[in-house]
């Protein structure tokens, strides 16, 4: 009964979004109030019957209801509850379902706080957002039923994916789909003003927060995947540029390149267009992901060919969307007015060049990801694009992008000066260089680039310090003067800087794995290995039983120079008999933001088991980092929200001509 | 009954599915120079039958069987050269992550590059195009004057 409802459920918001997706459209064109209005009602309704119908599924995996194709193939009833829960969206069709489930989320929540948008914009929003959302439940209903029953109940399911059996699955996915699918919005948003012909400077201030608040979900589930592959997979890798990574990483870098140009664009009324185009980009690199992910192309293009109904499904609504929106594009852009002019060397200048490298490096993962797969498809020649490549021309990007990104908050705007800029840095470079010296006396020449990766870091955090202590006049003004200043800054400012200290954060720690240690050994009981100043003494192996796995597990106690005992280390490894599939739990040790990482490899006929230990200097800075440029997000929003909750448009902003307030 | 099918399972779940931990310790060479390079190469080296992964990280048997083959050539004295072009060989290009520069792979190493320096001339035409707007603003033409003159009459001096 529960299924069917749950599937009912489905069907009745597909009916909702159909009326959503034509009703508000033609009350915006005759300027009808009624249908206008009636988009947040449809919204918000369709959100509530996604939500009963996940509900449902989530049910039925909670209760193991083996009669559901969906729970039988990917639970277990010795499962743990947690993971009855996340298994939910650990499979195709859940995870399709947690996307609508999302999408309906931020449509309802553009119908319940966007009380400040023009009606006609709203109603247009709306519905380009559930022609979106009318799409995936078609697919969903049609192809990825997740409802569908089995005639005989089996009385145990097929498990869960082993790997997938972590905490990592409760965080991951969901954070990272609320990055993914909210820049819906920002894409509806961009159709929306293309209907209407009419853009300007609210727009973007309208724009903004949706952005921001789907960025900040997909920076730290991006870098919550990366954790989870970090000490799931055994070998600490954090990044792998697979096709699947690189899926989620197109979206965050238009997506990054979206947010400064809406700032641009909010703030001087230019690069309308070009934030347009970005806005529908960032979507669709979000759809091509999903594409890649959900097709099955990236497994093999043959088995793509073998079964292509999803795939072409799939194909289908990218095309539409992504060639809809980029025809109208096309065919209305060109109306628009180009806003405000800027000198090159300008704050706008500044974000500019940001632009351009932020597109190119989204540009570079687009072709190496997608070439070999066209490649194969057009000449059937098979080749591989690993890291190797993605290093060789990602990486470089960073380096002028990340150089330069001081000086972006420090320019003036409409004109600036670089030399003057380049001058109050002056501190910031220092502490750079000093950081490059003291790195090279540190590690000696292991690796040469290295150092000035660090030295770039440090730079550019001190280069964020140095715009916030000018700002707030601290060390020049009395402290008393300074913390006025301080709690009068505006919020985006804070944001700024602290976003740009994370993602420095994150590039020294990415930096600092060049000193990463290794050791492979085959150790018996009672013997030792060091590594970096500490020395793990391997004490005994013991079997284990867990619910639904047997674990082989190690336990090693960890004494640093001094020889005094700072951690007990059990790696294991886990058997689970119902996928006959084995993983490698390692265990972490945490020293300050460094870690030692250790896994266990197999037993041999002699008693010795192989272990991987691993010493990965300041390699929590990498997630960490994430997680500080997600603050640096949430300030910017909270400055956001202040604003566009106002009424009325500031004093300076109504000034200038070309803001057009709210109608 | 049940446990005894469970253990079955178990065992049989060991034969099938043991992994091979990426690189293993009976598989390292002595010499700490020739290791290095074989750890280097290995990351630049396709595990063909996994998605997208190293021999160095793959668990899979076929990757070990290529991480001994590459130590070997290399204690036989091969240069790194020779043991890509052996398994490419062997395998295609394929086996190799960073693929090489050929004709069919241009678009794939340039296509960034050359958007990138595409981005900066258009634009540098762009700004200064601007310039030139924003310095010379636009005069009437002599056509455009002459209108003038008709709409707004003759000129003062003649009306005196």
């Amino acid at each position: 009964m529960i299924p069917e409802l749950g599937h009912f459920a489905l069907v009745l918001a597909l009916a909702l979004g159909v009326v959503q997706a034509i009703g508000p459209l033609i009350g915006a064109h005759y300027r009808d109030a009624a249908l206008m209005r009636m988009a947040d009602s449809t919204a918000l309704m369709q959100f509530v019957f996604v939500a009963l119908s996940f509900a449902a599924l989530t049910v039925c995996y909670v209760t193991s209801d083996f009669s559901v194709v969906n729970v039988y193939e990917n639970s277990h009833s010795a499962m743990p509850l947690i993971y009855k829960y996340t298994s939910v969206w650990g499979n195709h069709e859940g995870s399709m379902l947690l996307w609508v489930l999302i999408l309906a989320l931020f449509g309802a929540a553009v119908a319940a706080f966007g009380g400040n948008l023009p009606a006609t914009l709203k109603a247009n929003v709306l519905a380009v957002q559930s022609w979106i959302a009318c799409a995936f439940y078609v697919f969903i209903l049609l192809t990825s039923n997740p409802f569908l029953r089995l005639a005989e109940a089996p009385l145990e399911g097929r498990d869960l994916n082993p790997i997938l059996q972590d905490i990592g699955l409760a965080i991951h996915p969901p954070l990272l789909y609320l990055g993914y699918v909210g820049f819906s919005i920002s894409f509806s948003f961009a159709v929306a003003a293309l209907i209407e012909g009419r853009i300007d400077a609210a727009w973007a201030r309208w724009v903004r927060p949706w952005t921001l608040a789907a960025w900040m979900f997909l920076t730290v589930g991006i870098s919550m995947g990366s954790y989870w592959a970090y000490y799931e997979l055994g070998w600490g890798g954090f990044w792998f540029w697979d096709p699947v990574e690189n899926s989620s990483l197109m979206p965050w870098l238009a997506g990054t390149a979206l947010l400064h140009s809406a700032v641009v664009m909010e703030k001087r009324n230019a690069l309308k267009i070009w934030t347009l185009l970005l806005a529908i980009l960032a979507f669709s690199l979000s759809l091509l992901g999903t594409f890649l992910v959900r097709s099955g192309v990236l497994t093999s293009v043959h088995t793509f060919a073998t079964d292509p109904s999803r795939g072409v499904f799939i194909l289908a609504i990218l095309v539409f969307f992504i060639g809809g929106a980029l025809a109208l594009f096309a065919w209305r852009a060109p109306l628009l007015k180009q806003g405000g002019l800027f000198a090159p060397v300008s704050r706008e200048g500044a974000l500019v060049f940001n632009n351009l490298f932020l597109t190119t490096a989204c540009l570079t993962v687009f072709v190496g990801t997608l070439y070999p797969l066209a490649l194969e498809s057009v000449t059937g020649e098979k080749i591989s694009v690993g890291p190797p490549f993605f290093n060789l021309t990602f990486a470089p990007l960073f380096i002028p992008l990340l150089f330069a990104m001081p000086f972006g908050p420090l320019l003036a705007w409409k004109r600036g000066d670089v030399l003057g800029v380049a001058q109050r840095l002056m501190a910031a470079f220092a502490v750079g260089i000093v950081a490059i010296a003291v790195t090279f006396v540190i590690k000696g020449g292991q690796s040469v680039l290295a150092p000035f990766g660090i030295g770039l870091g440090v730079y550019v955090i001190g280069g964020a310090l140095i715009d916030l202590i000018e700002r707030t006049g601290l060390f020049r003004l009395p402290l008393a003067t300074v913390r006025s200043r301080a709690a009068g800054l505006p919020r985006s400012v804070w944001g700024t800087a602290v976003a740009h200290i994370g993602i420095a954060m994150s590039l020294i720690g990415i930096v600092a794995q060049v000193w990463a240690d290794e050791r492979i050994v085959s150790l018996k009981p009672q013997q030792t290995v060091s590594i970096a100043g500490y020395t793990l003494s391997f004490d005994r192996l013991t079997q284990r039983t867990g619910p639904n796995f047997r674990e082989q597990a190690a336990k090693f106690t960890v004494r640093n120079s001094g020889g005094t005992v700072v951690g007990i280390m059990d790696p294991s490894k886990r058997t689970f008999p119902a996928r006959a599939t084995t993983t490698t739990e390692a265990s972490l040790l945490t020293r300050g933001t460094s870690q030692l990482y250790l896994s266990l490899g197999d037993a041999n006929d002699d008693g010795s088991v192989a272990v991987r230990l691993y010493h990965k200097p300041l390699v929590l800075l990498i997630w960490l980092g994430s997680v500080v440029m997600m603050l640096g997000g949430g300030l910017s929003l909270s400055d956001r929200r202040l604003r566009v909750g106002a009424p009325k448009p500031a004093k300076k902003t109504a000034a200038k001509p070309a803001l057009q307030p709210a109608e | 009954m049940r446990r005894c099918f469970q253990y079955l399972v178990f065992l049989l779940a060991l034969i099938v599915a043991t992994p091979v931990l990426a690189l293993q310790p009976d598989e390292i060479l002595k010499d700490p120079a020739m290791e290095a390079r074989a750890r280097e190469l290995s990351r630049e080296l396709r595990c063909m039958v996994c998605q997208n992964q190293s021999i160095d990280d793959s668990d899979a048997p076929l990757a070990r069987d290529l991480r001994l083959l590459v130590r070997e050539r290399l204690v036989q004295g091969d240069s790194d050269r020779q043991v890509r072009d052996f398994l490419v060989a062997r395998y295609g290009e394929f086996v190799l992550l960073r693929p090489p520069l050929r004709w069919h792979t241009l678009i794939l190493w340039f296509l960034g590059p050359a958007a990138l320096l595409a981005g900066i001339g258009g634009l540098y035409l762009l700004a200064r195009r601007r310039r030139m707007v924003v310095v010379e603003p636009a005069g009437l033409s002599g056509d455009e004057q002459r209108r003038l003159v008709e709409l707004s009459g003759p000129p003062p001096s003649d009306r005196t």
